[in-house]
């Protein structure tokens, strides 16, 4: 799957070009209205918009297209692939289009999400199988329908095909702006439409740049090339003139529409989250599998709902520690770099697991199978707390599936390492970044809190692990001061006093597990809530860097595209025509890109604003949780403590 | 000299007798010692220092017109103290043990202060003219130090593994002997052990007090959600403040109470075995005696006869007055236990119970924080 959806990206690009300059030209006005009505269903979409092509304007389009799909459709696997195998690293970031930003955000239902993402840019770099089928849908169909070729056709016609292309991204981009506009309803539809057509701007500009100079992209479209190169010429007149105005304007929307809708939305989601929520899971019964160091535990993992999404209100899987890392793994591959906080998995810990493999019943294995256990338990409870993971059918299959296949990569790389990894290229890009003049203060000033906070946790966490041993210490002492005044009381004479001191060693015994349960209860409720939250933290972080990244991808196509127009000013200075055109393709192209990346910067920021602001919700919630939860087993520990104290008192009068 | 008159009991009360308070100057521990009367309302009030107190033990102990002194439990002295700060807290404990701890020697001056009461209360010591010049002379009595007592512990101690076990001919003080051993050493471990869980617990007071402190860091006012966040880690460092004074509060109930108990408990038990100790030693003295007597010629035996009637009657007396401070010593001991129990009890059921509700309110605060 994540070969086709990788491949299918590519497609959009160079059909987007075409589009934009066509758009300009007739197609954009008489498609716009046969789109929208399309538009209903997102598969629908690729379908149809081939069939109106083909009916409208684009009737000689739609005979190049056909031949050219005709000739794709059985190629797609081998040309495709190579065609787009570079572009696809460029196109997957361009792709953000700025109709897609918005609807993103907006995007509440995550079907609605999968599909798009996966058709924007995403689909290259998501191995999520809900994108890739969505992606293999929509855009290569199946191999069995006829139809489905045909709509794919259109797409892969306008990729490959560029001369082609020219009429299909004129549908794109036409549907593209009016349904998001007119619309409200079919937001979704049109985020569908909308995210094809963007990816097509932006691989438009690129392809043209590639008809023209460029002699990378030349080398993949080498087909196209050689038929474009006649167009050529005029496409980029075309697209220079199209693209400010179609560009410009789509920017400005993008970025209002979405800032504006996207907080309406997260606080309805927040309320739907709260209202609807319903969604109980535990981890129990760990279980040592097998011998050796072959062995593993393996939990049982119980889940209690009434939502609709699962098949059962009640359902039950058993999964080993691995299952765990590669959910994290599917988890954080697919989402964080679109700036989600992926809650990290547990760490693994060679240690106590081996301890636990070779070790027989002793109290420290127990004690960290116990450990691992809560802490799976917490980090399932938080993916599934997080309305978007919930969404992801890896957390579904994890959760319901019987059966789920081996993941191998974890055994090397644990969430430790991966996070390590992160952070090492974490520290890289906030290198580079110095650079980055933040230009949002919420942001400039949230990096900072979220690394004063986490030095501040992991300061709190040292001082609770010293509570937790001292408390540790002083269950220990009360036992040994227990034992000896058992011993006195033995070798005292008085009977009464002899009866009251060993009386009070029994108190002292109990009060001795009750420190033992308050130490377990500190460390449960503290010690691993801040251990939990530094590493959290750590993917707060991650969120920021993926800004970061795009941020600077942004910076340098901005970059480049004023090299390209002083490049063009010196070709016009030094009056070289011929030189002139190939300049303003480039330039086109990276005008496009500049866009694209600026809308995929404004779409990530937007993501990691709303995840960071969900994330102080949740943090707030969870240690408010946990102090009830401690002070309720302070309370308790304290009224057992008057139990004791009651009942002994009338011994100590009793003495003579 | 007020008291002058030999015989005359002691002339404030024992009950009345309190250390009032304690100042420092460099190493030297000036207690001031208060005391009533006993035929007028009016206060007595003199400042003594650790060496008077040593010079009117060593007193007690060389007392000489006292019969059958050998056989008395003497209340036993706290060692000294050592305040310069260069002394290290453990070492200090080492040596003091719980009377190291509290604050300004809180616990120092109530150990002293219940010795002086003990002695004054004790019904042959209470008639020496040393404690009432201790107590009552406003010049510090202690000049004449050099004197060492006949008793020195360390002499003593050398001597005690030989004599320590040997068997004795009267079946009481045999088995006082073993129950005192006994006693004496589980007492000591029950109050070492009580002293590592009060160490522990102030310990563990003063993590809290970090964490609660730490807390405040996290205190950040930029937006709503940090608000949030805020009040709830500023609710949190309250509760764990309270949870490092509830620990405060039973670190110091164990200390004033029980721990002083214990203290007292197995340093009398130490005690009441040096008097076990000096008869088992008079014991010996006239066991070899009585053989020097089987053994002597007729012209000496006549004088070894009179010398072991003499030692005899000594080790007789020796063992009355043994056998009724052992009784006094038995009944006052499980009375003072009993009411640091008590007191102890109590403490810690109020302090259980202050917190008890002190937390409840936290939570029922908690809950109403914000629910949003």
């Amino acid at each position: 799957m994540a070969a086709r959806s990788e491949r299918s990206p590519p497609p959009f690009p160079d059909s987007e070009e075409p589009e934009l300059l066509e758009d300009s030209d007739d197609g954009a006005d008489a498609f716009t209205g046969t789109s929208i009505s399309q538009m209903d269903s997102p598969k629908d979409i690729f379908s149809e918009p081939p069939e109106d092509i083909s009916s409208d304007p684009l009737s000689n389009i739609n005979s190049d297209l056909q031949k050219k799909v005709d000739a794709t459709i059985p190629s797609p696997s081998s040309d495709e692939a190579d065609l787009f195998s570079e572009p696809l690293d460029d196109d997957s970031e361009v792709m953000s289009s700025p109709e897609v930003q918005n609807p993103l955000p907006d995007l509440l239902n995550e079907p609605v999400k999968a599909p798009k993402s996966g058709v924007l840019g995403e689909p290259p770099v998501h191995k999520s199988s809900s994108v890739k089928k969505a992606a293999s849908a929509e855009m290569f169909g199946d191999d069995d329908d006829e139809e489905d070729l045909f709509k794919e056709p259109p797409k892969v016609l306008t990729k490959k095909p560029q001369p082609s292309g020219p009429a299909v991204d004129v549908f794109t981009e036409v549907k593209v702006k009016p349904q998001v506009k007119d619309d409200p309803t079919d937001l979704f539809t049109e985020e569908d439409l909308t995210a094809p057509v963007p990816k097509p701007s932006a691989s438009s500009s690129s392809s043209s740049r590639t008809n023209g100079v460029h002699s990378e992209e030349q080398d993949l479209f080498s087909e196209a090339t050689v038929e474009l190169s006649l167009d050529s010429p005029r496409n980029d007149r075309k697209k220079d003139a199209v693209k400010p105005s179609v560009s410009a304007p789509a920017a400005p929307e993008a970025s209002s529409s979405s800032r504006a809708p996207s907080k309406t939305l997260e606080e309805l989601e927040e309320e739907e989250s709260e209202d609807k929520f319903d969604l109980n899971i535990s981890v129990t019964n760990p279980e040592k599998v097998g011998d050796g160091m072959n062995a593993y535990m393996a939990y049982k993992v119980s889940t209690q709902t009434s939502l609709t999404m699962f098949r059962s209100k009640t359902f039950t899987v058993r999964r080993r520690f691995s299952d765990f890392l590669g959910l994290f793994e599917k988890l954080s591959e697919k989402h964080s770099q679109n700036g989600y906080i992926v809650p990290p998995a547990p760490e693994k810990s060679i240690l106590g697991m081996t301890k636990v493999k070779v070790g027989k019943e002793d109290p420290s294995s127990a004690e960290f199978v116990e450990r691992r256990r809560a802490a799976l338990e917490r980090y399932l409870q938080r993916v599934v707390s997080h309305p978007s993971l919930l969404q992801d059918p890896d957390v579904r299959e994890f959760l319901e599936k019987e059966e789920l296949p081996r993941a191998v990569s974890t055994q090397t790389l644990s969430g430790a390492g991966f996070l390590k990894m992160l952070n090492k290229a974490t520290d890289a890009v906030s290198k580079m970044t110095i650079k980055m003049n933040e230009q949002d203060v919420w942001f400039d000033e949230k990096i900072q809190d979220v690394e004063n906070e986490e030095q501040h946790l992991r300061k709190l966490h040292v001082m609770v692990e010293s509570l937790v041993n001292h408390r540790k210490e002083l269950s220990g002492n009360t036992a040994l001061f227990a034992k000896s005044v058992a011993m006195l009381g033995s070798s005292e004479d008085n009977t009464a006093l002899s009866r009251a001191l060993s009386q009070l060693a029994e108190v002292e015994d109990r009060i001795e597990q009750l420190q033992q349960e308050q130490a377990s209860n500190d460390f449960f409720t503290f010690s691993e809530l801040l251990a939990d939250y530094i590493r959290l933290l750590g993917a707060v972080r991650g969120c920021f860097d993926q800004r970061m990244k795009a941020w600077q991808r942004w910076q340098d196509a901005e970059n480049m595209l004023q090299k390209k127009r002083e490049a063009e000013a010196k070709l016009l200075w030094a009056n070289k025509p011929d030189k002139l055109q190939q300049a303003k393709d480039e330039i086109a192209e990276w005008e496009a890109k500049v866009t694209q990346y600026e809308r995929e910067f404004e779409r990530i920021s937007a993501t990691v604003r709303k995840e960071v602001i969900r994330f102080d919700k949740e943090k707030a919630r969870d240690f408010k949780r946990q102090i009830i939860k401690y002070l309720e087993s302070v309370l308790h520990s304290q009224q057992q403590m008057i139990k004791y104290w009651e009942a002994f008192l009338p011994e100590a009068k009793a003495i003579a | 000299m007020e008291g002058s008159s030999a015989e005359a009991a002691l002339s404030v009360s024992a009950n009345s007798i309190r250390i009032t308070d304690v100042t420092q100057d460099g190493d030297v521990l000036t207690f001031a010692i208060a005391s009533q009367k006993l035929n007028s309302s009016a206060g007595v009030c003199v400042f003594r220092m650790y060496e008077d107190f040593d010079w009117l033990q060593q007193s007690l102990f060389s007392e000489e017109n006292l019969p059958g002194l050998q056989g008395i439990i003497f209340p036993p002295l706290p060692s000294k103290a050592l305040p310069s700060q260069s002394n290290t807290q453990t070492k200090a404990l080492k040596q003091l043990g719980f009377l190291a701890l509290g604050q300004d020697w809180q616990s120092y001056c109530k150990a002293l202060e219940f010795y002086l009461q003990q002695v004054a209360a004790h019904p042959t010591l209470c008639k020496c003219k040393a404690l009432d010049s201790f107590l009552i002379n406003s010049e510090s009595p202690g000049k004449q130090r050099g004197r060492k007592g006949i008793f020195n512990r360390l002499s003593q101690a050398v001597e005690e593994m030989r004599k320590e076990s040997h068997k004795d001919v009267d079946n009481f003080f045999q088995n006082e002997r073993n129950k005192n051993t006994n006693l004496a050493a589980s007492s000591k471990v029950a109050t070492e052990k009580l002293l590592d869980v009060v160490m522990t617990e102030q310990k563990l007071a003063v993590a809290c007090g970090h964490f609660a402190t730490s807390l405040h860091l996290c205190v950040n006012q930029d937006d709503a959600a940090a608000v949030a966040f805020s009040k709830v880690c500023l609710k949190l460092s309250d509760v764990i403040e309270a949870v490092k004074r509830n620990y405060e509060k039973v670190a110091s109930n164990n200390l004033s109470t029980l721990g002083l108990g214990l203290d007292l408990e197995s340093r009398y038990q130490e005690s009441e075995k040096e008097m076990l100790f000096r008869r088992t030693c008079k014991l010996i003295e006239l066991e070899t005696v009585k053989k020097g007597t089987e053994k002597a010629k007729a012209n000496k035996r006549e004088v070894m006869e009179a010398f072991q009637k003499a030692v005899e009657k000594e080790f007789n007396l020796i063992s009355s007055v043994a056998k009724q401070e052992i009784e006094r010593f038995h009944s006052s001991r499980v009375k003072v236990l009993k009411t640091f129990l008590i007191g102890w009890c109590e403490l810690q059921l109020n302090t259980a119970k202050e917190f008890a509700e002190l937390y409840s309110q936290h939570l029922e605060a908690c809950r109403n924080m914000y629910s949003e």
